[in-house]
């Protein structure tokens, strides 16, 4: 026997292996929103970094005790004189998105937009409740159907331009701000004083948007920090890396504008059936009115070459998908909304309200019902092309199929949805795995139950907030659902047959903000498992590697190895007992 | 009794380089199909993509020694139902301690069973698991693939692969001797019966 033979031959395989692995190659817009409540806007810091070539506070017609906001815009429009008519044309004033008309001519040929047509889970609809809503409307003194949208004197240019951090719409006053001629003392809202604005000073430091700019009402939708959304909550006003890799302040320190490109103050974004872009392509500021994309900037093959199966990923994938690994990271969204249990009161008819002693979110609420709110937790995901099919004001619904028979699944950990129970979408997605250009993306589904018309089978719009004069129609000064209802659908100009029941809803909220930085996002397994919790356990139609198998393929293949196993063991058994029989073995 | 060597050294090379690629890659691929967590997903995934391109290298290698030595014609079916001999040799006359029925020469190393065995093995399977796997690896670039077809299909040859080396490991004891063979591609040399 020649020794060393075997030891030559390991460490030749060795060598082939390591040559072999040297040579491998692994391939391995939000609209706006209604009802703010700005009452934890953060600090703002008191130097203001002029990017301008000219300083306001040194022009004359600003150098004026301003009475209220339409005096300022009079003096804006004196210079910037276009300003007016290119923000009228905009979703930030008209409240209806502008691109998607067109799309929906099938539809006789209606406007889509909260401020028609447009109803939610949240605070359910526009119509009869506008000076409430309204505090978040770019404009001065939209109470009621009368507004004017032609008046150019009631653009509201402070609300997005002002670097002081002290201009402020009162929350129930029509989008105006405290004037100290009319509340010179301030103004009381949930139990705290809006003092007056300043309007000079404010109009004399004026300057582009900041985060805080978009937050004072983006941060607030749904009439409350982080109601609404899911990724957006004062804390993306000043964020760490952590929070969100681009706006970090410690970081690049974007501003929204840097994605929502803005030119002639009309802001890239999406809206309702208009994607937020259209082509997922690299893009040069400059020469694109659109960076919106994620794409825009990092291609579509952002992954360093060694992880390029990473790469191969983003024709299906969303980066959202992994770089916004949760919702609400840092403060607690609502999750579920149950108008049906409002109107608890005290023996002495005071309106009750409970909170959640860990979240010191309020869990129960006289005048909306009941919530769930969740902080940092797993979103849900779906087959989605940017392009989100609306219910509308009036139109039919189902009441009668349960949940279970229209969704494969139903995951709920964050809201107290029956799926047994039908359940009507007010949005949804029509795409799938096969959709052109749909891909996975996470999002909050906001559910909860609210009122709607049995006999004719429409979704309804209460008048919720009493407003001038203080109207007893109102269900948060009367508690009467009925009277609330019938005044709401009257103003609206939709039918309403006298009786009103309740019915659960959900509403889809994609999620694409507060990126994550590399280290934070989704680990490969947490969707590549046959866990039942993995995140992407319920997303049908496809074949997700780690998740799916053919079970009978499997165990024939386990049998099969098995039989190999147990066959040899029985056969080498056999011969041991059969030894020293016969001849010479 | 005569000494002789059967395996070459590149065939010996050969032979435990793709054993251990096959080990590894079923170890790693398995993994990736049930989810076991032995690797960092990541990980598992890149290592059995380099096992794979280190397996297809060799299978080159291996193909080009071959057809350069000749060696193609040990997988030749030996005739003479001398298959049905080995088999009934297996099922029967290895209990009653028979001789085997063929003899183990340089020139004809393999017996007829494995001459049938080995060459389904290199014609059928391995092809197969190796497409599979360009595919599995490749799929976003095919516009008509189906990821799901592709990785059941590599995932079920797997097991045929697996069961196979089970198979192959015990029957390498049936030997001259229970160790024989398995000194004969570790060594080169084996003791054959002199005519």
């Amino acid at each position: 026997m020649k020794r060393g033979r075997p030891a030559a031959a390991i460490a030749l395989t060795g060598a082939f292996l390591l040559l072999a692995g040297s040579w491998a190659v692994f391939t391995a817009g939000a609209a706006p929103d209604e009802g703010a409540q700005q009452t934890t806007i953060p600090p703002v810091p008191a130097q203001v970094a002029y990017e301008s070539t000219a300083d306001h506070s040194l022009f004359p017609n600003l150098q004026q005790d301003f009475k209220t906001g339409p005096e300022v815009t009079a003096a804006c429009l004196y210079c910037h004189g276009r300003a007016a008519a290119q923000i009228m044309k905009t979703s930030h004033w008209t409240w209806i998105c502008p691109r998607a008309k067109a799309m929906l001519e099938e539809r006789e040929h209606i406007a889509v937009g909260k401020a028609e047509h447009i109803i939610n889970n949240f605070c359910i609809a526009l119509p009869s409740n506008e000076p409430r809503c309204t505090s978040c409307h770019a404009g001065y003194g939209w109470k009621d159907k009368t507004f004017d949208f032609t008046d150019e004197t009631l653009v509201d240019c402070l609300i997005c331009h002002d670097q002081t951090g002290t201009y402020r719409k009162f929350p129930t006053g029509a989008g105006h701000p405290v004037y100290a001629r009319d509340f010179p003392e301030g103004r009381v809202f949930g139990g705290k004083t809006w003092p007056p604005v300043d309007l000079g000073e404010v109009a004399r430091h004026v300057g582009k948007p900041r985060r805080q700019n978009c937050g004072v009402c983006h941060f607030f939708g749904g009439g409350g920090e982080g109601v609404k959304h899911g990724d957006m909550d004062v804390t993306l006003a000043s964020p760490d890396r952590e929070l969100d890799v681009h706006m970090a302040v410690d970081g690049p320190n974007y501003r929204c504008q840097a994605c929502h490109t803005t030119r002639n103050h009309k802001i890239a974004g999406r809206c309702f059936l208009t994607p937020a872009y259209a082509e997922r392509a690299f893009a040069l500021r400059g020469m694109e009115e659109n960076l919106l994309a994620c794409e825009s900037c990092h291609s579509a093959r952002p992954h360093a070459a060694a992880k390029n199966k990473l790469n191969d990923h983003a024709d299906k994938v969303s980066c959202e998908a992994c770089h916004v690994p949760s919702i609400a990271p840092r403060k607690a969204t609502k999750m579920w909304w149950d108008w049906s249990k409002a109107g608890e009161r005290t023996p002495e008819g005071k309106p009750i309200v409970r909170k959640d002693p860990e979240l010191g979110e309020s869990v129960y609420d006289a005048m909306k019902g009941e919530f769930v709110w969740a902080k940092d937790v797993v979103p849900e995901y779906i087959w989605y092309d940017g392009r989100i099919k609306h219910s509308f004001m009036g139109d039919t619904i189902d009441d009668q199929t349960p949940y279970s028979a229209m969704r494969q699944q139903y995951i709920g950990r964050y809201d107290k949805m029956d799926p047994g129970k039908p359940v009507v979408r007010i949005n949804w997605v029509e795409t799938h795995y096969d959709s052109a250009g749909a891909r996975i993306y996470p999002a909050k589904i906001m559910r909860g139950v609210q009122p709607y018309d049995p006999v004719n089978k429409s979704l309804v719009v209460p008048k919720l907030f009493p407003g001038e004069p203080n109207s007893a129609d109102a269900y948060w000064k009367s508690y009467d659902w009925d009277r609330a209802i019938t005044t709401g659908m009257a103003y609206a100009g939709l039918p309403y047959s006298g009786t009103y029941g309740w019915i659960q809803t959900e509403m889809i909220w994609p999620l694409k903000h507060m990126v994550a930085p590399k280290e934070r996002a989704v680990a490969c397994r947490e969707c590549h498992t046959r866990s039942r919790e993995g995140r992407l356990a319920q997303l049908p139609g496809f074949y997700l590697p780690g998740r799916d198998y053919n079970a009978a393929l499997d165990w024939v293949g386990i049998a099969l190895v098995a039989g190999a196993i147990l066959a040899s063991l029985a056969h080498g058994l056999a011969r041991a007992a059969s030894r020293g029989k016969g001849a010479s073995r | 009794m005569r000494r002789v060597k059967i395996y070459t050294r590149f065939e010996r090379f050969w032979h435990w380089a793709q054993a251990v690629l096959v080990i590894l890659l079923a170890l790693t691929g398995f993994d990736i199909h049930f989810g076991w967590g032995f690797f960092d997903w990541e990980l598992g995934v890149s290592l059995h993509v380099i096992l794979a391109w280190a397996f297809l290298i060799l299978v080159v290698f291996a193909a080009f020694w071959h057809f350069t030595t000749g060696q193609w014609k040990q997988y030749l079916p030996a005739g003479g139902g001398m298959a049905g001999a080995m088999l009934r040799y297996y099922l029967g006359g290895i209990f009653r301690n028979e001789s085997h029925p063929v003899k183990k020469t340089e020139l004809s190393k393999l017996n007829p069973l494995q001459r049938i065995a080995y060459a389904l093995l290199k014609i059928i399977l391995i092809p197969a698991l190796v497409v599979t796997g360009v595919l599995y690896a490749n799929y976003n670039d095919l516009a008509a693939a189906s990821l799901g077809v592709i990785a059941q299909l590599h995932a079920f040859l797997a097991f045929l692969m697996v069961a196979f080396m089970f198979g192959h490991m015990y029957l390498s004891t049936t030997g001259r001797t229970f160790w024989s063979n398995y000194k004969a591609m570790i060594t080169g040399w084996e003791d054959v019966e002199e005519d």
